[in-house]
């Protein structure tokens, strides 16, 4: 029961930010020895002793409708400092992880697209580490936040002008 | 009522009909690598390929797959070999291929067997020298006619150029189209490409096991970069490493029995060493800054990585048994992807210079480096097993494709496909 209010509250209260994300872990499905269509001809390949056996996951709809005002903190070109006008928005969410501690929140860095996929996977990591620091200093339990990296994989904004990259270089404060 | 003018442009248009969906059923996926900046001043081999007598029925053009595999290595140019009728048994007339400037000749044949199979002979002649220098006999089933063909494009260029060849490798590279990733595993040419993986999400950071059948990969199928290592005959995945924080880059040891990878559990991108099965991973180097991109050495001895330990992205190396590191690039402001030729002489890497990507070649011996390419958003270098040749990621025409280079950076050959973008090469490893 005591749930279930909880629950309803943080349902108020991310109805109250505009979220429509899908909250639900994204179900992985291992289709483990499915073979892709292959092109049945001779000579096509697949048909000899290199034949691959591909595997197809899930669509998930994990992408849908993430870019939410107020859990989106945007960071400057290079930069991992959380700027002033994203402090509010870091301890609302701290108030809100606090009061339910089985509440799992992860924190997905992302940059613009100029540089290495992995370099950017790394540069998002420590934009994400800022917010959870953030959140920990709020006294937020380090158990309940995860730090993770998308790097330039998943841009909020396509393109490659300054206001594109502007928008992706964000964290993103993802209740799982 | 039809004038002849539009009844003329109905049948163009039922002919490009015709050839449109024509064009959709029989083209694959993806296009074979072409050769489309060709240098001068490098020493090329002239070498003719007679067309293998029973090429015409066959389902595979062996003559045609040999001779761009050879271009396509930069070491040589072919010689008009149109009309002559040889196969492996013919004894050619050497001072006519000498005129027509040819210093080698490959002459075969392909032929059905009763049991559906193909026998595929060949054999090589120094022209100049008029000598026999051997051939290659295979029975094979049609889907292992491309693979022979590049065996056959291998056995010419060990034999007149002294190194081994990569035409029968293969490569992997991820392709995104719309919403939709792939991992594919081709030939070295671009061609037959299986797709091994399909997903909703990113798929980054292939790399070949040293065995040649299995890729590590970082996969962001649950929400955060997790590393699978993927059989790829079976589609077989074992996820190896899913820890708290970000988990990326893996790169195998030259034995194959463990991973270095980047992990973010300890906070901050740092390295760590794992058995290739999994299990607990053992910290290789411990700093405060990113330490991402491993990658070993042939001789499994050292590292290669990037760090922004000096404020900006720089390559580094260090022992792989741990100890401290050293830097290796000193010019620019951003240096990343390392990759160390198999012999040991060169490394690869993206520089950026200007505000543009640039891949870039260090002379490791002298500490020289030099831009080998005009593009200006090149990413994730890997070398042929031979050294002789780099595949990598760029930007061209709004769309990503990817390349390769010889060392010199003056025969390049370019892989596009029909729609979306290609990234994420990874050559993998010779192959029995």
């Amino acid at each position: 029961m005591n749930r279930f209010i909880l629950a309803a509250a943080v349902a108020v209260f991310l109805t109250a930010c505009g979220s429509a994300v899908k909250l639900d872990n994204v179900p992985v499905e291992d289709k483990s020895g499915t073979n892709v269509s292959q092109t049945g001809a001779a000579g096509g390949p697949g048909a000899g002793q290199r034949a691959v056996t591909g595997v197809e996951l899930d669509k998930s709809n994990s992408s849908a409708a993430m870019q939410i005002a107020n859990r989106v903190v945007y960071f400057d070109y290079d930069s991992f400092a959380i700027r002033p006008e994203f402090q509010s928005v870091i301890e609302t969410h701290a108030k809100i992880i606090k009061v339910d501690k089985s509440k799992k929140v992860a924190i997905e860095g992302h940059t613009d697209e100029r540089g290495g996929r992995e370099y950017n996977l790394a540069l998002g990591q420590k934009r994400a580490e800022a917010v959870r620091r953030a959140l920990v200093l709020l006294g937020v339990s380090e158990n309940q936040v995860e730090a993770v990296s998308f790097g330039k994989e998943k841009p909020a904004v396509l393109g490659s002008t300054e206001a594109a990259m502007e928008k992706n270089r964000r964290a993103e404060i993802s209740y799982r | 009522m039809w004038s002849s003018q539009d009844w003329d442009n109905a049948k163009m248009l039922k002919r490009y009909l015709l050839i449109l969906v024509a064009g959709l059923i029989g083209v694959p996926a993806l296009a074979q690598f072409r050769v489309e900046v060709s240098g001068v001043g490098l020493t090329q081999v002239p070498i003719a390929i007679a067309a293998f007598r029973g090429d015409d029925a066959a389902p595979q053009k062996m003559a045609a797959i040999v001779l761009a595999d050879l271009e396509r290595s930069g070491q040589f140019r072919a010689v008009d070999a149109i009309g002559a009728a040889m196969d492996e048994s013919s004894r050619p007339e050497v001072s006519t291929w000498r005129q027509k400037g040819a210093d080698a000749l490959v002459t075969g044949s392909i032929t059905r067997l009763a049991d559906g199979r193909f026998d595929v002979r060949m054999r090589l002649w120094d022209v100049v020298r008029g000598q026999d220098l051997g051939g290659q006999s295979y029975a094979v089933v049609a889907g292992d006619l491309r693979l022979v063909a590049h065996r056959v494009a291998d056995f010419v260029y060990e034999k007149l150029t002294g190194d081994k060849g990569i035409f029968s490798t293969r490569i992997a590279y991820v392709t995104k189209v719309g919403k939709t990733y792939n991992l594919w595993v081709a030939d070295a040419d671009g061609e037959s490409a299986q797709s091994a993986l399909n997903s909703a999400e990113p798929i980054i950071s292939p790399s070949w096991a040293p065995n040649g059948t299995q890729l590590a990969y970082v996969s962001f199928e649950s929400r955060k970069p997790v590393i699978f290592v993927h059989d790829v005959a079976s589609g077989k995945r074992r996820l190896v490493a899913n820890f708290k924080g970000s988990n990326s880059a893996p790169a195998w040891s030259p034995d194959g029995k463990t991973l270095a990878a980047t992990l973010s559990r300890d906070g901050g991108s740092q390295l760590y060493l794992m058995d290739a099965t999994g299990g607990e991973p053992r910290r290789l180097a411990q700093s405060s800054a990113i330490d991402t991109e491993p990658t070993f050495t042939a001789d499994g001895r050292h590292i290669y990585f990037v760090s922004d330990r000096g404020g900006a992205p720089q390559i580094y190396r260090m022992p792989s048994a741990g100890g401290s590191a050293e830097r290796v690039t000193f010019t620019g402001t951003y240096n990343i992807s390392p990759s160390v030729s198999p012999d040991g002489k060169w490394l690869a890497y993206i520089s950026r210079v200007s505000g543009v990507f640039k891949l870039h070649l260090m002379d490791l011996a002298t500490g020289v480096a030099n831009p080998i390419t005009d593009t200006t958003a090149d990413e994730n270098p890997s070398f042929s097993p031979n050294s002789r040749l780099i595949i990598y990621a760029t930007h061209q025409l709004g769309r990503e494709a990817l390349m390769t280079t010889t060392l010199d950076g003056k025969i390049k050959a370019r892989l596009a496909g029909q729609n979306g973008d290609i990234r994420e090469p990874d050559w993998g490893p010779m192959q029995k």
